[in-house]
């Protein structure tokens, strides 16, 4: 074997510096006549402007391509130049929504809010009296209660469907993908029925944990369940044949490999219905003041107190404090999303 | 997404070649009617000059230089993870398909290279087609669509369609066992007949050149003899590049074979030489260990 | 192969292999299949208590509660209820307008979006954006609501003023009265907002799944990336993504939160969408929760059942296509 110079590996696929030049060039032209037509026709404002750049653009780019090649690389080029236009629509909303949140928000948070509740101050007043930590208190208190029901009703649903795989697993299955389909104040609305109106008559933070635990189930249970599938079934194997039984196999084995994909699913579970107002309102009221006792009186939380700033306010006090506590909320379930990404791609690695 | 070479089939076919004796081999290639190179012109054929291939950076194959001429039969062979799928993949510009692949080298088709800048990769892969190792029809169309499913997706327009159905059916010989079921789902099939199906479907678009990436071994030993008298067929109007595991494949239907090696490194082209040769008097040692079954 | 001729004779009955499982398995396996059970439980509790408390309303008021359009009650000086009326007509109409433009407007974004994630970006790039678009997903429809109402209100506006202004020939495009603000159409757009992460990750997973070996054959052909969607993604994909698209609109049909914040609630049948009132089904129960007497509380129970199995069927239709198509190799 002759030990020749080994060259270095290109890439002779990829877009040349001078395709990109010319894309540039197509691009540059276009904003000129967007601009253009935006001086010279009926055409106005920023939305005028983006249509009549995208219009320009993607014409621009069918010509050339139906110039340099043909019909069908043309055409080509125009679903990815539409492909390319629905996924800026798609992400002008995300970073609208979170830059909002944050800009808006930042003025309503002080330090006095992680201490004091609203049973002192009204939403009109000052920014800095008042706080929210009876809502964060009572958000707290309502997804850990939702929580104690839903995760081990999701875990056994999800055991169900990956360790027993009964005759019952596909209708199942069928079930909580129903159940992750009930509008939310559906949810409200049975708890009402079911225990509020016959049974208790009172408003409390438990009514709120039990209408959350509705739409926290199937979430746990499909996320749980994928996260059993990534088990080896080598695993359920040799637990079974060294003579252990399914629940030991089950209890000592799988559970335990699958332990961080089911911390992914507790924390999806959350980060699902720790922004639900609908049911809330419902069934828990909505309190002022701190209140530790999820079985009697109305307990405040996260989405009521926005809730409240933002509808029954009106001054820019108010509005502060709503977008303050929206960017409370938007940073929990920020955080409780990242965690979960780390976790699963901790794992996959 | 890397092109795997083994499945359980090749093993089987390779256990079974341990038992034939080069010579055996060499008088199976003998039988074979020697055509010369460049009588049935399609253009002048294709070309390859010192192709590297790189997959991230793992270098996968090095520097491949061969010639395939016109109207020539040429079979890939060597054991799996040698390179060959990833050469043949670099004929007809699938390799870019692999989001890390790399490249260094020249592949000229009628003297023209196919990665020279601003080729259009789509008029490539027409004129040089591709059947891969798995049958794959579009499940979506009819046996007919399936077969011109080639000028639709690549616009080309024709007129006499029912004629080019015809032809391309009755050359991957097929038309007999499907002329009256033309509008049934592709899937209905037979493994074997699905491939002849994907061949008439790749002739659709009249490629000068035909590669087959182990046509034959998802197939059982009926299809595949069917598959190679199909190609032997075909070889008289175009040139035809085969990878093959099995080397009485090879040995019938080739008219050159290369042989490719990888000793853990990237993958080397060994020797080129007509088939008879190669199966009857290679010159390297590594081929003639190969051939006689001593090791792959 | 000619032992099979005089084998029947011979082939004994296979036998019944049986096992009892111990009793710890017994246990386990009763106690996980009762909570597998829990979701049917459930969903059956559902539709049970809100048909219990519901029943008294729907028997007086029959097929007209859907139908009719009127939800009244009327009080004599006392303040006791003297009559009432109660037909979801208007919100449910309101209901399927608003889910309908959230559709109609969202899913072809999202279903190009899908195609951009799946087929115009790789590497990091593509995975930050699925990460971004899920976690959008995992916004409360309050912030969608709250968002809607503060930031797009203005620009929606603006666009409902040209719909009107170019196409007000068009029934659905004419107004009664310049009245723009908390429209359906902009109820509608923040549904769609809502809407597209769902259906873009739907899409985008089943794209993904795509066959290689078809992918690699369109293109070997000399396929054009758009040759090849249109031969290969298709009609492979085409099934799961009507599916996504129905799982949208149950979402957007069921919504409550977001269209209250949004949209001028107000009971009336409305087909002017651009004109600046109407409402859901969800909410009208919101809205109507806090003052309600016993029976009005009662028609708000019915209508939450009416809510419910409006969105199971859809969901159930979902469920089926993404089914029946996601996973067939098709």
């Amino acid at each position: 074997m002759t030990q020749t110079t080994i060259p270095k590996p290109q890439k002779p696929w990829s877009t040349s510096l001078a395709q990109r030049l010319a894309t540039a060039g197509v691009l540059a032209i276009a904003l000129v006549l967007a601009g253009a037509a935006v001086e010279l026709t009926g055409l106005s404002g920023k939305l005028g402007f983006a249509a009549a750049y995208f219009f320009f653009a993607s014409l621009l780019i069918f010509v050339q391509q139906l110039r340099l090649r043909d019909l069908a690389a043309a055409k080509d080029s125009l679903l990815s130049s539409f492909a390319f236009l629905a996924m800026t629509l798609t992400l002008i909303p995300i970073v609208s929504i979170v830059s909002t949140v944050f800009l808006k928000g930042y003025k309503g948070i002080h330090f006095g809010m992680f201490t004091n509740d609203m049973t002192l101050a009204s939403v009109n007043d000052p920014v800095t009296s008042g706080g929210l930590i009876h809502a964060l208190i009572g958000t707290l208190i309502m997804v850990g209660g939702a929580l104690i029901v839903s995760f081990p009703i999701g875990l056994l649903t999800a055991l169900y469907l990956t360790e027993i795989r009964g005759n019952l697993a596909r209708p199942i299955k069928f079930l909580v993908q129903a159940m992750s389909g009930v509008p939310s104040i559906v949810a409200g609305l049975f708890i009402l029925s079911i225990l509020v109106i016959p049974i208790t008559q009172e408003l409390t933070g438990l009514m709120g944990s039990l209408a959350l635990s509705i739409l926290m189930i199937p979430t746990i249970a499909r996320t749980a369940e994928e996260m059993l599938l990534l088990i080896p079934n080598d695993l359920r194997e040799a637990g079974v044949a060294l003579g252990a039984t399914q629940w030991r196999t089950v209890s000592g084995v799988v559970v335990p490999a699958a332990k961080s994909g089911l911390v992914t699913a507790v924390i999806l579970g959350i980060a699902r219905i720790i922004g639900e107002t609908a049911p809330i309102l419902l069934v828990s009221g909505g309190a002022d003041a701190l209140n530790f006792n999820p079985t009697s009186g109305p307990m405040g939380s996260l989405p009521f107190y926005i809730w409240k700033a933002f509808l029954t306010g009106g001054t820019e006090e108010a509005y502060a404090r709503a977008w303050g506590g929206m960017l409370i909320l938007l940073i929990l379930i920020m955080v409780l999303f990242g965690l979960a990404r780390y976790l699963s791609g901790r794992k996959a690695s | 997404m890397a092109p795997t070479e083994n499945s359980n089939n090749e093993n089987n076919m390779e256990k079974k070649m341990q038992t034939t004796t080069p010579s055996s081999l060499a008088s199976v290639a003998g039988n074979r009617e020697q055509r010369v190179p460049g009588t049935n012109l399609l253009g002048t054929g294709l070309e390859t000059r010192g192709v590297h291939a790189w997959f991230g950076t793992k270098h996968v194959l090095s520097d491949v230089s061969l010639d395939f001429a016109a109207g020539t039969v040429t079979a890939l062979i060597g054991p799996s993870g040698c390179g060959k799928s990833t050469y043949l993949r670099t004929l007809n510009r699938m390799h870019e398909f692999i989001p890390t692949a790399a490249l260094a080298g020249e592949v000229l088709l009628d003297g023209q290279d196919i990665y020279a800048p601003g080729t259009d990769v789509t008029k490539i892969r027409l004129r040089v087609g591709m059947v891969f190792q798995k049958p794959n029809p579009f499940p979506s169309m009819t046996i007919g669509e399936n077969v011109l499913s080639g000028l639709k997706l690549a616009q080309l327009k024709k007129s006499n369609t029912d004629e080019l159905l015809e032809s391309c059916l009755v050359r991957a010989g097929l038309w007999s066992e499907v002329k009256d079921r033309l509008g049934e789902h592709g899937g209905a099939l037979s493994g074997g007949q699905q491939q002849r199906l994907c061949i008439a479907r790749a002739l659709a678009v009249e490629p000068q050149v035909l590669l087959m990436d182990e046509p034959c071994s998802a197939l059982d030993p009926g299809s595949t003899f069917r598959i190679e008298e199909t190609i032997s067929e075909l070889a008289k109007s175009m040139t035809i590049v085969i990878v093959t595991h099995n080397m009485q494949q090879a040995a019938r239907v080739s008219d050159y074979t290369a042989f490719f090696l990888s000793d853990g490194g990237p993958g080397i082209m060994v020797e080129t030489a007509p088939t008879s040769k190669i199966f009857s008097s290679p010159t390297d040692k590594r081929t003639e260990d190969y051939v006689t079954g001593r090791f792959g | 192969m000619t032992l099979i001729e005089n084998q029947s004779a011979a082939i004994p009955a296979p036998r019944e292999i049986t096992t009892k499982p111990r009793r710890s398995d017994q246990i386990f396996r009763a106690i996980v299949t009762i909570g597998g059970m829990t979701s049917l439980v459930i969903l059956g509790l559902i539709a049970l208590f809100l048909s219990l408390k519901g029943i008294s309303v729907l028997r007086v008021e029959k097929l007209s509660f859907l139908t009719e359009s009127k939800w009244e009650v009327l009080q004599d000086g006392e303040g006791k209820v003297a009559e009432s009326t109660f037909g979801l007509g208007a919100m449910l109409i309101g209901t399927f307008l608003t889910a309908l433009i959230a559709v109609i407007v969202g899913v072809p974004i999202a279903v190009l979006s899908a195609l951009y994630l799946t087929f115009y970006s790789r590497g990091p790039v593509k995975k930050f954006l699925v990460s971004l678009i899920d976690l959008m997903a995992a916004f409360p429809s309050l912030l969608f609501g709250f968002w809607g109402f503060i930031v797009l209100m203005g620009s929606a506006e603006y666009w409902a003023k040209l719909l009107n202004k170019y196409l007000g020939f068009i029934p659905l495009f004419d107004v009664p009265a310049p009245i723009f603000e908390r429209s359906p159409f902009i109820a509608g757009l923040v549904l769609a907002i809502m809407i597209i992460p769902i259906v873009t990750a739907i899409s985008r997973e089943i794209f993904d799944q795509t066959p290689l070996d078809r992918v690699q054959a369109a293109y070997a052909l000399g396929a054009s990336k758009l040759a090849m969607i249109r031969a290969v993604v298709i009609p492979y994909g085409r099934g799961g993504v009507v599916g996504g698209a129905m799982l949208g609109l149950g979402r957007a049909m069921g919504e409550t939160v977001a269209v209250y914040t949004v949209l001028n609630v107000v009971y009336q049948i409305n087909w002017q969408i651009l004109f600046g009132a109407g409402g859901n089904v969800a909410s009208l129960i919101l809205l109507k929760f806090g003052e309600a007497g016993p029976d009005e509380v009662n028609a708000l129970m019915a209508a939450g059942l009416v809510l419910f199995l409006l969105t199971l069927t859809v969901n159930a239709i979902s469920d089926v296509l993404i089914n029946k198509f996601g996973k067939k190799g098709r």
